[in-house]
Formats: C-alpha cells, structure tokens, sequence
C-alpha cells in the first residue's frame, strides 16, 4: 500500500512561506491524481522558529510524516535548515538549497555560531546538494518575495509529473491578483528551472 | 475571516483537519459555534466563521468556558451546537463539562478538543481521552482529514440518539494536515425548542441525583453500541505475530509500519469494544496497544484479563510516529531493528532556533526594560509574551497557565521569604489573557491588599494564535466592529486606584523604565498597560526604518540586546581598556526589509549611529 510514494520535505523558518509552497507542491500532486497528505510542526513557527512542511503522494498515503533517511528531495529555503534537516534525505535523495543565510537574534547575542559554510558541510556528509541563490534570482524580476516561486521551479523537474502541472497551480493561486504578478511568477518559475538545469549539468 | 461559498457536496477538497470538521460541522445544520483561539484547535472557529452567516452565529468567546456554556445553551434551545478547544480549554471548560454530562443535550452538542501531542505550542502535553471516562460522554478519535469530517458529522447523530455531549479528540497532528477529503451536502437541523423542565436542566443535589443513575445507563448503553460501531474495525492481517489496537494518529503510523498486522481501529475509542478486543487478542500471538499519550486503553485492556503490552515498550511522551514504533516492536519480537540509512547528522551541533519576538514587537521594549531592572520576581502568562523568557530578555520567572500571571504574583508577595523582603513582585499578561482569566486574579489582588506591578500588554489580538479578535481591539469574529473594552475603565472598576494606573507608549524606553521603577516601589496594585499593536495585524503601520551608519558605529553591542531579529552582528572584535579588562565588541548592521521603524535599538545607542534610512538616501547623493 506503501508503495510509490513520494516524500518531500520542505524546510526553512517561520515567515519565509514553507508552508504555502509545500500547499502548492500538495495541489500539483492532487491534479495529478494523487492522494496526498501535508504536514507540518507550526504552532509558534510564525515566530522567527524553524518550520518543516512535510508533504507525502502517491496512490495512497496513510502516515503524514517523513521518517528520518526517506526523503526523496528535501527543498531548503535557508542554508543552515537544509543542513539541520539532511539527516531526513534518503541514501540517494536530493537536496535543493536556497543558500541565503537567516541568522537568529540568539547567534547574533554571541551565544551559538551559525556555520561558516552549511552547503559544504552538505557536500561533505555525502548530501547531492544544489544551492541557489533564489533572492537574487527573484530580485532580477524585482521582487525578493518572488524566491519561493524561484524555488518551486528549481524542483519543478525533479517530481514524477510535468513542470506545467506545478506552474498552473501557482498561477492559480495568483491569478486572483492580477496578471502582472502572475507574469512575474511564471518569470520566477522559468528563471528557477533553468538555474535548475544548469546546476545539474 | 471573509465570507465565502462552500464548495458543493461531494467536491474533493484539500482540507486540514481543523478545516474538516469546520465542513461536517456546517453540514450537521450547526447553529451555534464558539471557541477560544488555542493551538493546534484555532482554525476549526476561524474556518467556520467563512461560512453563511445565515446559515451558523460562530463567536470567539472570552475563554473556553464560556464558549462550552454558550454551546449548552444553544443545545437547550434545541439548535445543534459546537465549541473547539486545545486541550489545556477543556480543564477551564471541564466545570461546565461535569454537569453537562448530568443533564445531557437537546440539540446535538459536540466539543472538538485538540491536544498537542509533542507540545509544538502548549506548557504541557495532556491526554484528553481522560474527559471520555471522567466525564461518563462518548469520545470519538479520527486518524486523518476525512474521518475528522465523517467522525464530526456521526458525533452529532450520537449526541442526539444518546442525548449526550460527545467529545471529538484529536491531535496536531490530525488539525493541521492536510489530506483530500470528499465532503458532504449541508441539511438543515429541525429544532423543536426549548422545554421547561427544571428537573433536566437545574442541577439542584435532588434533581441531579435523579440524573445521575441515567448518566450511567447511557454509558452501559454506549459500551454495548462500541462494540457494534462501525467506527470501531477490526482489519485481519496475514503476519499474526503482533496484533495492534490502535486510534488517532497512531493508527496511520501503525498501518504504515506494519501493513501485514491485524490492526483493530478505534474511532470510538471510549467506550471502547470489549468483544472486539478479545478477537483481536484471539488473532495474534501479541497485542500491543498504540496510544498517544497515557496508557489508558493498555490499563483498562489488561484491567479486563486480556494481555496486551503498552507504555512498557513504547514512549509515554510525544508522538508514536513510524520510526519510533518499528524499532519497540521489534525489540518485542527479539530482533535487533535494521538500522535505517540516513545520512550522517552535521559535525558540530547545529544552533538552536527558538521562537522569537518580531521586528517592532511591543513586547520587545518592555522586557528589554524589564532586564535592565534589578530585584524583581516576574510572574508570566500563556502568550507571545512568554517569549520574554528567552534570550536575551531572560525575564520571565514563573509561567504556568493562562490567567495565572495575578495569583501566582500575589502568592509569591503573600508567600515571601524574609530574604526576599527586598524583590518587588511584577506580573505581565496580555490582553486576551487578562480578559480569558486575568480579572478574577487582578480582583483578588486589590481585594485581599496586593502588592503587585501589573504589566498589561495591550497588543489589541490574540498574537501567538495568529492574531485573532477578542473584545481589546472591538472586531468581532467576521472582523466588524464590535462593543471594545476599556482597560483603564475595567482596571478601575476591579479596585485598582485610578492613580495606579499608568497606559504608555512601550516603544518609549525612558517612560516605561520610569514608570516601572516608580510603581515597584510602591507597595500597592499598580497597572501598566501598553498600547501598541502586534507587527503581525493590519492596525500596526509600519514605519520608516532604520540604518547602522557604520562610520560612527563603536561596536557596543547595546543594540543587539533589544533582541530584536532584523538588526545583525556583521563584526566582532575586542579591545583591551585601560583598566586591562577585555571588551568585546559587536558591530552591527540593520536588515532595512526587515526593519518596520519601532526605534527601540536607536534608543540605547551610544554614538547616535542608528539613522533613519531615508536619511542615508538624502547622503548618498553626492553633488556633481
């Protein structure tokens, strides 16, 4: 019953929107015929604190979360949660990396170090990591908040259905708000594909 | 929240489980809703205030109490009613639960308690299921989004064939995932009104003796239906080595474990299935029970001759997610469990990430002040403000229940020790707190001649919950404008002298410092109210923000003890001073798109470096 099912962990820190992505994510796989279950530890989350999203498909899902060592991809939207989260990849499995560095008012006090360099440790530990720099990705289309929809193209061909079922999703959502921003989404979306492609080859 | 129109019976939607039994609730021809905002039950209330308000009066009440005494009422009046709580509510609520059980229901009354299973928001984790069996009501257990709505809409059915509450038990992890629920057309509920009967419904000690043996019969009734229920299957399995019993959350994590395992599924898990059970046991070499979090059915398992194993293998803390049950039960069946392939851990342990206060948070200012103050004792409360116990604040010294800031104050100046007679006693609470279950407290100071320093931080929403109305910002549960309470007025009215009570500007500094120092020395009830809102709602208007003009930055550091999360170290040194001791020095930067223009850090700034960032922009022109 298990079978085929695809485990995506999404990671980052309350405010950056993990879980909105993780809801796109969750529609494609319905579109596609899914059955999908979405999870994820909030509660204070929207405080600066760290938020998983976990997202499961397949023909059937029964238990919403993603044991440790069974994560197909993880999507890390801030470097040192991709590295905190790792240990949630399968052998084999895929980190895609926002590599940008959100330092917490407790390392800025002095009392922890935030590491000098997330990504590489990733490498190191064996971790398939793809770091990108989707703020300023976003930025070139001239809206930072545009990083996650960057992000969404970076996986965007990395799941088991077309990019374009992923990207109507997200023009669904915005397409209440006007079609300039639902153009600059799907500028976000190409810009993280082709970063995609490139960092892979 | 906005109204919207429901989607149409049978649309396959993408539903929490908050949002599910929003839908089932709606569809059961619910009249009346009310609830307090509570993680992880919030969105139940919020999710159902979108729907017709020609069709459901939803409200936030003031506390859980109320909101269950207000579903009481609408149930003797015939409506079906329905109240959401976390489960910490229902020990607020659970004096109006205790009778209620006596007198039964009229219409269909449900109570959604939500615990929070491995305490991602809450100062205990507790196991609701303890209310079916205290309380003598029917508890049912959904395991995800679909049997969270199928499970609401049988739990009114039962409450009306039984004339009992019914308790709806769910956990985190069944309100906040998501899954595809196929939802259900709405029928109206037919109400047949209120009758006068004073022998139901006045629980005098003559009437509620008369009550009580029908309470009792109601629940042998119940037992006899468990076993029949449809929510209660036993699914045979073809590896019969260790049968499970298992409900909520725990059964999908079971069923993923161990798909070949005969599994008896508990919807109805109190009262639960005897007969069942003993089959289930017939089945398989072992039972174990899968519960979260007491071992409540594994007691009463045994308890009834039947050998079931438990809390002996497994945790009695937190969830019972996958990669904890597989490795118990293999130990149980004497194999070493395969060590799963996961990636190494990172070398060095990681930085912690708590929660923290935002960027121009009106708590941040005063718990600021609050640190630099010496000989105080602070009693805290159950909200965003409990924060303050962080770093670098470190100010809170007692959290204990929501309301409980007032007497835990008044105890610990009651209380003192004579090497304590210095300490000044200081309590702070926030606004929805105070009017949740502060009053009484605030009350039995001034009565019984307290001598506390009230901070009440006024931030006009219930933050932690994502900033939900209440009576401090006048907007009711639709956002429309509703009667707003007068702090100053209701402090006075509760005997604190009017000269005692002080409202001021928490991004003032000086002021707030001044006052607290002025008011902890005097011995009586003095009330501090802030009166700036959460950064999080649309009544706080972001400001300019601000710069660190490095230049003129020394690298004191006093900025970043403001704690605020969008000013960054960006360097660190140390300088040797005169008197030989070393110093070290922070210089900072401020993250402009965070930065909403609060003040707080300029005020503590030695050399005047913090600037307003459009100021910078005026410089940075240079003349041809």
């Amino acid at each position: 019953m298990t079978k085929a099912i695809t485990n995506i962990l999404v990671c980052g820190i309350g405010g950056q929107g993990v879980m909105t992505a993780t809801e796109i994510l969750a529609e494609a796989a319905i579109a596609e015929g899914h059955d999908v279950k979405k999870t994820e530890v909030a509660g204070m989350s929207q405080r600066g604190g760290v938020v998983t999203s976990h997202l499961r498909f397949g023909p059937h899902v029964l238990s919403p979360q993603i044991a440790p060592g069974t994560a197909h991809i993880l999507l890390g939207f801030e470097a040192a949660e991709a590295l905190r989260w790792m240990g949630h990849l399968r052998s084999g499995g895929l980190a895609l990396v926002n590599a940008v560095r959100l330092v917490p008012p407790i390392v800025e006090l002095g009392l922890f170090s935030y590491p000098d360099d997330p990504i590489g440790s990733m490498h190191k530990s064996g971790i398939n990591t793809l770091s990108f720099d989707a703020a300023s990705i976003a930025g070139s289309f001239g809206d930072l908040r545009l990083g996650n929809t960057v992000m969404l193209g970076v996986i965007a061909d990395q799941l088991p259905f077309s990019a374009e079922v992923l990207l109507a999703c997200i023009v669904k959502r915005f397409a209440r708000k006007g079609e300039k921003l639902v153009e600059m989404n799907r500028k976000a979306f190409a810009a993280g594909r082709t970063a995609a492609a490139q960092a892979h080859s | 929240m906005a109204a919207v129109t429901p989607a149409l019976a049978q649309s396959r939607l993408l539903l929490s489980g908050n949002e599910a039994v929003a839908r089932a609730v709606w569809e059961s021809g619910v009249k009346v809703a009310a609830g307090y905002p509570g993680t992880p039950a919030t969105e139940m209330l919020e999710a159902l205030s979108t729907y017709p308000v020609e069709d459901i009066y939803t409200e936030w009440s003031v506390n859980e109490k109320v909101s269950l005494e207000v579903a009481i009422g609408a149930s003797m009046a015939g409506s079906r009613a329905f109240c959401a709580m976390k489960h910490v509510g229902l020990n607020v609520a659970a004096d109006a639960l205790m009778t209620l059980t006596l007198t039964g229901v009229n219409g269909g009354l449900v109570i959604a308690v939500a615990d929070d299973v491995g305490m991602s928001s809450s100062q205990n984790e507790q196991d609701s299921r303890y209310w079916g069996r205290f309380a003598h009501v029917p508890l049912l257990e959904p395991s995800d989004s679909q049997e969270a709505h199928d499970m609401a809409r049988h739990a009114f059915e039962l409450s009306e064939k039984y004339q009992t509450p019914v308790i709806l038990r769910l956990t985190a992890r069944i309100c906040h995932v998501k899954g595809i629920v196929t939802v259900g057309a709405r029928s109206a509920h037919k109400n047949l009104g209120f009758t006068k009967n004073a022998e139901r419904w006045v629980m005098v000690p003559g009437h509620a003796k008369r009550r009580l043996p029908l309470m009792y019969q109601r629940e042998q009734e119940l037992k006899r239906l468990s076993d029949s229920s449809p929510l209660n299957v036993l699914e045979d399995g073809s590896d019969k080595r260790v049968g499970f019993v298992a409900s909520g959350p725990a059964y999908m994590h079971v069923r993923e474990t161990f798909p070949d395992a005969p599994v008896l599924k508990l919807g109805m898990s109190y009262p639960w299935p005897l007969e069942k059970v003993r089959a289930l046991a017939k089945l398989v070499d072992i039972l174990v029970v899968v519960e979260e979090t007491e071992p409540l059915l594994e007691v009463e398992i045994n308890a009834a001759g039947i050998i079931a194993h438990g809390k002996d293998i497994l945790p009695r803390i937190g969830e019972l997610a996958p990669e904890v049950l597989r490795p118990a039960v293999e130990r149980l069946l004497g194999r070493e469990s395969a060590a799963p392939q996961v990636p190494p851990a990172p070398q060095a342990p990681l930085f912690p990430r708590p929660p923290t206060l935002c960027a121009s948070c009106p708590h941040m200012g005063v718990y600021y002040t609050l640190s630099q103050l010496r000989n105080l004792i602070i009693s805290g409360d159950i909200g965003c403000y409990t924060l303050g116990a962080g770093h670098p604040w470190n100010s809170l010294d007692s959290t204990i229940c929501m309301g409980a800031s007032m007497g835990v104050a008044h105890g610990l100046d009651k209380g003192r020790a004579e090497t304590d007679k210095d300490k000044r006693i200081v309590a702070v609470i926030g606004d929805s707190t105070f009017m949740h279950m502060g009053m009484q407290g605030l009350l039995d100071m001034t009565y019984n001649r307290g001598n506390v320093t009230v901070l009440l931080l006024d931030n006009g929403t219930v933050g932690m919950t994502g900033g939900q109305n209440s009576p401090a910002n006048g907007r009711d549960i639709h956002s429309q404008p509703a009667p707003r309470i007068s702090f100053p007025k209701l402090i006075e009215a509760l005997g604190v002298k009017p000269e005692r009570i002080h409202v001021v500007d928490p991004y003032q500094l000086p002021t707030l410092f001044k006052l607290l120092r002025q008011e902890t020395k005097i011995d009586d009830v003095s009330v501090i109210i802030t009166n700036r809102p959460c950064a999080l709602i649309k009544d706080f208007k972001p400001l300019e923000p601000y710069f660190v003009d490095a230049a003129k930055c020394t690298g004191c550091g006093n900025c970043v003890e403001i704690g605020c999360p969008a000013i960054h170290v960006i360097r660190r040194d140390k300088v040797v001073k005169a008197s030989g001791q070393e110093v070290g020095l922070a210089f900072t930067s401020i993250d402009s798109a965070a930065c909403t223009g609060c003040g707080l850090c300029l005020q503590p700034c030695a050399p005047d470096a913090i600037l307003p960032l459009a100021a910078q922009n005026v410089v940075s022109i240079q003349p041809l």
